[in-house]
Parts: C-alpha cells; structure tokens; sequence
C-alpha cells in the first residue's frame, strides 16, 4: 500500500525527482485549487492519512491560512483497522487514534495522502471516516499520483503525476516528519 | 508518534502467553496500539471491520464472567465471528484431554483461541501445536497478561509514564497470576514495585524477581503511588494459608483510615470481583481515587489490541 522505508544510503545513490522547492510548489498549487472549489473553508476537514498525510495535512493548512483564509481544520485518520490484507502481513505497524473535528455531518473532508498508488488506502480512510459520521462529500488530495489504481478511485487534487514503473519505489522525506530535508525519489526495487 | 528518523517497531507475535517474555518496547507497542482502539469507542460507529471472516473461539475452562465478556466484545467489535465454550459445556469434563480438544478446536480452523484454563502452561502447550494465534487468558497462577496490560494502561493514562512510581500490590499474590503478570510489566516499565501481604501468600522468595516485600501494610501507604488490591480468592485458599477474614481486615485491608494516609493522587486499583469490607473498604473502591471501572472500560480497548496485533499476523 505505501512506499516502503528505503536506506538512506540508497536514496543518497540517485538525484531527487522533487526537491524542497517542487514540492512547496504543489503544495501551494493544491491549497489554491482547494480554496476554488471551496468557497465554505469553514466546513473543510483536512484529514491526514499518518504519518506523512498528517503533515502534508496540515502544510496545506498553513498555506491556505497564509493566503489570507480562514485556518482549515485538520486531523487524522489511521486506516490500520479497515485494510483489506488483513493476515497477510508477517509484521504490522503502529496504529494511531484517528482525531477527526466532530461532528462530520455537512462538512466536506479532504482526504490527504502522500503517494497515491493503488486506491486501497484511500477506500480504507474512506471506510474509517464514514464510522464518525456520514459528510457531505469526500474528496482526494496526494503530494504524489503514481498511478497503478486497483481500485476505481481518482484523486481531486494531485501536486504531481509521476509515472512509475509497478517494481519503482516513491521514497518521500518530509522535514518534519523525518528530520531530513524534504525531497522525492523514484528508485529502482532491488530484484534480489 | 515515533521521533523522526526514528526506526519503528513492528509487531511479530501470533501468541500472548505472558508479560514475562515480552520486551519493554513490546509492552509500550501494546499500550499505544490500545490509545487507538480507545479512541474506536468514542465513534459512531464502535465497529471497525480488522478481523471480518476470522473466527475466535473463547475456551474457558475455569469459570470466568468479565474477562470473556470482554474478550467477547473486543472480539465483536473487531468483526470477528465468536464461539464461547466454557468448562461446563466442554468435553473436558467427559475426559477428553487439552491435546484433543486443540485438534478439535484447529479442525473448525479457529483463527484465534482466548484460553482460560486452571493449569499454568496450558495456552503454551496449545502455542506450541496449533497454528491458531493463542491469548492467554489466565493460566493457573502463572500469567493473566491482558488484565496486567490493562492495569497498565491505566496507570499510564492517569499518570503519564509509570517509570519512577512506587506501586504496591496488596493481598494474595501466591496463588495471583494477576501479581505475577502485573510484577513483570511494572518492572519492565520502571517502576519501583513493592508487595504486601502475609508472609504465607507473599513469601520473601519473590525478592528474587526485584521487588521489595513486606508484611505491614502501614510501611507503604504514604509513598505508594499506586495501590493494586488483589481479591482474596476463598475458592483457592486453604485454611493453613489465610489468617480469617477478621484478621486480613484488621492487618491487610485497605480501610478508611489507611485510606487518609494514601497520597491524594494515589490510583486504588482492584482487578474485581471485589470483596467489600474485606480487601477494601466499600467508600474507597467507589471514592474519587478508585479507577476500577475505568480498569474495565480500558480492559475492551486492551483486548481489542492484543486480538488485531495477534490475530492480523499472518500466520
């Protein structure tokens, strides 16, 4: 479902497809294009698939605030407890508690990923968010589409559209998430 | 959340048979995996579809209302489909023996099986042969690791951190797998673990694990920062053990005037069922320093962790 943890020593082998500056460009790209088809900022939720949805989340937050809007709410949503692999998986990872603003009745909520890559995330948030509530709308926004979808999802706002190969990899660092400086890289799985 | 860069921990195991075998790292995974299913209890919706199409069998073969009801619902509430067989019901009692109830219990392809059982070691020697993920669910005097999970829990949740604390455990702890388990989190945690009681239910020997024992339970009331009331297990004991219950009272119990002397932020916790007036007087176990009913309300959101980590493996 998400882009495994690569060495860093790995990364360090090819230049970034994103560096810092790109991706606060698709940033700023997406918070404008969420304030046109928003004109009610006051019932947007921003809710951040953990860990890295959760920062890209609220970066979109503070950039919106700072072009003068209303500060957007945002939260998060672990989608751990409705995958649909369960048992399949040797080791799991951490599951957060999903913090939504309640309640979620008439209000639009903005699902924020990172990569967008099979849809199978994204029909899990969308199955965790609805057991707080039923919105108004459910809508999509991703630092990075990958392409691959498995499922019959699209995104609404997409910073990015980088074609990929299935054995690719999308390795994202965020600042303040990682503690390393923000960049993409698209790297080659090792075929052992 | 992890710190940044940090490598995160993952969770491995199929089985809970005990807290001894688990690391400090493992025990904080299980705590914070069970925020998040806390949090599962404050939504519309309680349900959540993790183990839809698995199937846990609750087999207990010593009697037990609260902690299969709980394991029950944690097991609902999970989306798994759930069997309850108790010793009365079970063909243990015509003579079939554990081995053969496992082959009959693995034959329904049980995903998960909630053992309770009164001989130490049972959920290990079902661990040991059926592919099914085993919880443990009490075992003899050994183990009982989801209630010291939940006990846990609490403090943390009311605390803060455990390490640093000074936590006693009051009562029987011979015979507890409740002491044990909880004995083997504290520490792991950091806490600084102190047990009471008569010297024939706490002997010295459990020095050994690295706790402090002690006989006056007027020693510990002023620095204790949590106090864990055991029950006095009548069905277990044996006259050669127990003082009588005037005795237990006058020397063990945790009255309203030892009450006064507790810290004011000093936790009262009892694993229940609770017998009032004897381990603890009746105001206290429903005054303002007792979080037994939060014990219970954090035992679902425990529970429910230990069956998605365990149960969501692939095994």
């Amino acid at each position: 479902m998400k882009p495994n943890a690569l060495s860093s020593s790995q990364s360090s082998l090819t230049a970034p497809v994103m560096d810092a500056a790109a991706i606060d460009r698709a940033l700023r790209r997406i918070a404008h294009e969420i304030i046109e088809r928003n004109p009610e900022l006051g019932s947007v939720i921003l809710a951040g698939i953990p860990s890295r949805g959760v920062a890209v989340a609220r970066r979109l937050a503070d950039i919106i605030e700072s072009l003068g809007k209303t500060r957007v709410a945002t939260g998060a949503i672990d989608v751990s407890m409705h995958r649909d692999d369960v048992g399949t998986r040797a080791e799991l990872p951490r599951v957060q508690a999903s913090t939504l603003p309640l309640p979620l009745e008439g209000k639009t909520v903005i699902i924020v990923d990172d990569v967008f890559f099979t849809g199978r995330t994204v029909r899990a948030a969308m199955d965790a968010i609805s057991s707080f509530g039923r919105p108004a709308r459910i809508q999509l926004a991703a630092l990075i589409d990958r392409g691959h979808r498995e499922l019959p999802i699209r995104g609404d706002y997409v910073g990015k559209n980088l074609p990929t190969a299935p054995d690719e990899k999308v390795r994202l660092r965020l600042q303040d998430v990682d503690a390393e400086p923000d960049a993409v890289w698209l790297i080659k799985e090792k075929t052992a | 959340m992890t710190e940044p860069g940090k490598a995160e921990m993952r969770w491995q195991r199929k089985d809970l048979l005990g807290i001894r075998e688990l690391s400090a790292e493992e025990i904080v995974f299980l705590l914070d995996t069970a925020d998040a299913f806390k949090e599962v209890g404050t939504r519309e919706i309680k349900k959540v579809p993790a183990l839809r199409g698995k199937t846990l069998v609750n087999f207990f073969v010593e009697p037990s209302t609260r902690t299969r009801t709980s394991f029950e619902l944690a097991a609902i509430r999970l989306s798994a489909d759930v069997i309850n067989i108790s010793a009365s019901s079970s063909s243990l009692i015509k003579g079939e023996t554990l081995k053969d109830t496992a082959k009959i219990l693995e034959a329904y392809h049980a995903d998960l099986i909630v053992l309770r059982h009164s001989s130490s070691g049972a959920p290990q020697f079902l661990a040991e042969r059926l592919a099914s993920s085993i919880i443990n669910a009490g075992d003899g005097a050994h183990e009982h690791p989801t209630q010291a999970l939940l006990d846990l829990y609490t403090i943390r949740s009311r605390k803060g951190a455990i390490a640093g604390l000074h936590a006693v455990i009051i009562g029987d702890i011979l015979f507890s797998r409740v002491a044990r388990s909880n004995i083997f989190g504290l520490l792991k945690l950091g806490a600084r673990v102190t047990l009471v009681g008569p010297s024939t239910l706490v002997p010295r020997e459990f020095e050994k694990l690295g706790v402090t024992v002690t006989h006056k339970i007027d020693d510990v009331l002023e620095t204790a920062d949590v106090v864990n009331l055991l029950r006095i297990q009548h069905e277990r004991q044996r006259k050669e053990y127990f003082p009588g219950i005037g005795e237990y009272v006058r020397l063990f119990g945790l009255t309203k005037e030892r009450g006064k002397r507790l810290k004011p932020d000093c936790l009262i916790m009892h694993p229940g069922p609770i017998n009032r007036g004897v381990e603890i007087d009746s105001d206290l176990a429903d005054g303002a320093q007792s979080v037994i009913l939060e014990q219970v309300t954090n035992g679902l959101a425990v529970r429910m962790a230990v069956l998605y980590l365990c149960g969501g493996i692939a095994t």
